[in-house]
């Protein structure tokens, strides 16, 4: 109840803070409202598309630079062989038969004050509320030595695609005896189990394949999602083939240089055949060109609506959103996007949105038949969304592997799910 | 003056119905179709529950929470929501088609 009352008055900051922008026109005849959407990935394509069913009479336009989506989630299973790259991509078919206007354009600027978006190809996009879904971009330059040319050489896969397959070529053309390390980063970042889902179906590749092979985890922390049970199944699939060093260990990678393939630790330099660098994030470029984003990189929201606390009118959901306890997963994403667009449909016409509950539930394989999970449920609490005290949680420690084999069954149904929903 | 009050409000309230068509899910709802597919095309191993008699999805969630069921994710789930909560998103989805 607390939580509902602070929510309450931070909503009458927001108001406030809207009374200085231009007057909001009113929609109860003539003009459609507009709204437009940047980013057509998990959050924005999902919120496009509920935004269209919760309010008909909205003119959506979804702003995004490529004709085709390329899905991050089991693009791990790409990277370990077990899957190929076109069953990750989608194309926005379907968003548009839905009644979306697609803009095939980068956004490159927002006038805030004005309500506008600016485009690569010139256009200007008017808004009555803008949503951003930018994802994530690289901080290139954080990590000494990791640039766009660096890259080429070390992949980072961290956006699923070309960089996607050329670390799985990397992995095929090396030698069996080679030396695989994964640099991982300091939190926040997309995907938080995605590092490790991803060293232990490179762990399988090379136990079926290369297995004299050896895997290392250079980590910028000492703790990570799911640990304790990707650590006890490493323990059983794949014993002296991946070795994880945390941070306190000399984890942390301070620099690399991608010509040698090396990367440097306050500890040593590990001279790898294949390195997989995952550097560190911040929300994706527009976000700061919309003066959303923070000195962290990120963007604070309200958990109501996922208005932006530093600029009225300009939601932002998914990666690129500070969203507490929520973690930057697909399914978040999904879920925020249709949050958001709830509230947006609700505050075109003047109506108080409603207090949201959120779920999300976040796979990984650590084998083919081999599954786990987190899962949770949120709500908004102190400016923040926090998790429901007692709920959620990770699949249990001591589960079965016939648990283990059905959990790796859901996530592909989860896949399937997910982007037959948001794409399909 | 009151005259006008109630005008206006009569005026937000037509807005409101002109953009929002359709039932808002309840909070919690929107979140189930990361798994439980809402559109008719996607099929899945796991089942829709638009059209469902309440009663199922509202004992569903109590034995999900009591663990008298057993699941994968859905006790985890099932604990984050108030038995009122299960039965408003119960009602809802048993109006959906």
């Amino acid at each position: 109840m607390k939580a509902t009352r602070r929510d309450f008055l931070r909503l009458g900051v927001a108001a406030t803070a809207s009374a200085v922008l231009p007057p909001v026109r009113t929609f109860a005849q003539g003009a459609a409202p507009r709204v437009v959407v940047v980013g057509g990935g998990f959050a924005g394509a999902s919120c496009a598309r509920a935004l269209r069913q919760a309010a008909p009479r909205v003119a959506v336009t979804l702003v995004e630079a490529n004709a085709t989506f390329t899905a991050c989630p089991f693009s791990n299973a790409v990277i370990g062989g077990l899957r190929e790259l076109h069953t990750q991509e989608f194309t926005y078919g379907r968003l548009a038969a839905d009644g979306i206007t697609m803009a095939r354009a980068l956004a490159v600027g927002v006038d805030a004050p004005a309500r506008s978006v600016t485009l690569s190809d010139g256009a200007r996009l008017p808004y009555d509320r803008l949503v951003l879904a930018p994802g994530i971009d690289i901080r290139w330059g954080a990590l000494p030595g990791y640039d766009e040319a660096a890259a080429a050489q070390m992949p980072h896969a961290w956006r699923a695609g070309d960089q996607t397959v050329l670390l799985r070529r990397q992995l095929e053309a090396m030698d069996d005896g080679g030396l695989v390390v994964i640099s991982a980063p300091a939190n926040p970042f997309r995907c938080p189990p995605g590092p490790y889902e991803r060293a232990s179906l490179i762990a399988h590749y090379l136990k079926t394949r290369k297995p004299r092979s050896k895997l290392i985890i250079l980590d910028a922390k000492d703790a990570f999602s799911k640990q304790r049970l990707f650590q006890a199944a490493w323990a059983e699939l794949y014993p002296g083939l991946l070795e994880w060093v945390p941070l306190s260990k000399g984890g942390n990678v301070t620099s690399v240089d991608a010509g040698a393939r090396t990367l440097v630790t306050d500890f040593g330099r590990h001279q790898a055949n294949v390195a997989n660098v995952i550097p560190p994030q911040k929300a994706g470029r527009i976000a700061e060109a919309a003066g959303v984003a923070d000195r962290t990189g990120w963007c604070p929201i309200d958990p109501v609506t996922f208005e932006s606390t530093r600029q009225a009118g300009i939601h932002v959901i998914g990666d690129a959103a500070i969203t507490g306890a929520m973690p930057k997963s697909a399914f978040a994403a999904n879920s925020q996007a249709k949050t958001c667009a709830a509230a947006v449909a609700r505050l075109l016409t003047g109506a108080v949105p409603s207090t949201p509950k959120l779920i999300n539930t976040c796979y990984s394989l650590v084998a083919p038949d081999y599954g786990i999970s987190v899962a949770g449920v949120y709500q908004p609490s102190g400016g923040q969304l926090a998790d429901v005290p007692g709920s959620g949680g990770v699949s249990p420690a001591d589960a079965p592997r016939a648990t283990r084999a059905a959990e790796a069954v859901l996530a592909e149904a989860w896949f399937r799910t997910i982007t037959g929903e948001v794409f399909g | 003056m009151s005259r006008l009050v109630a005008t206006a409000i009569v005026a937000v309230a037509a807005a409101a119905a002109a953009v929002v068509a359709s039932a808002e899910p309840p909070a919690g709802a929107a979140g189930c179709s990361g798994c439980h597919p809402a559109s008719p095309r996607v099929t899945s191993t796991v089942p829709r529950l638009a059209g469902i008699d309440r009663a199922v999805i509202v004992r569903a969630m109590q034995d999900f929470r009591s663990g008298q069921r057993a699941a994968t994710v859905m006790d985890r789930i099932a604990k984050g929501f108030t038995d009122d909560e299960s039965q408003a998103i119960a009602a809802w989805f048993a109006t959906q088609k």
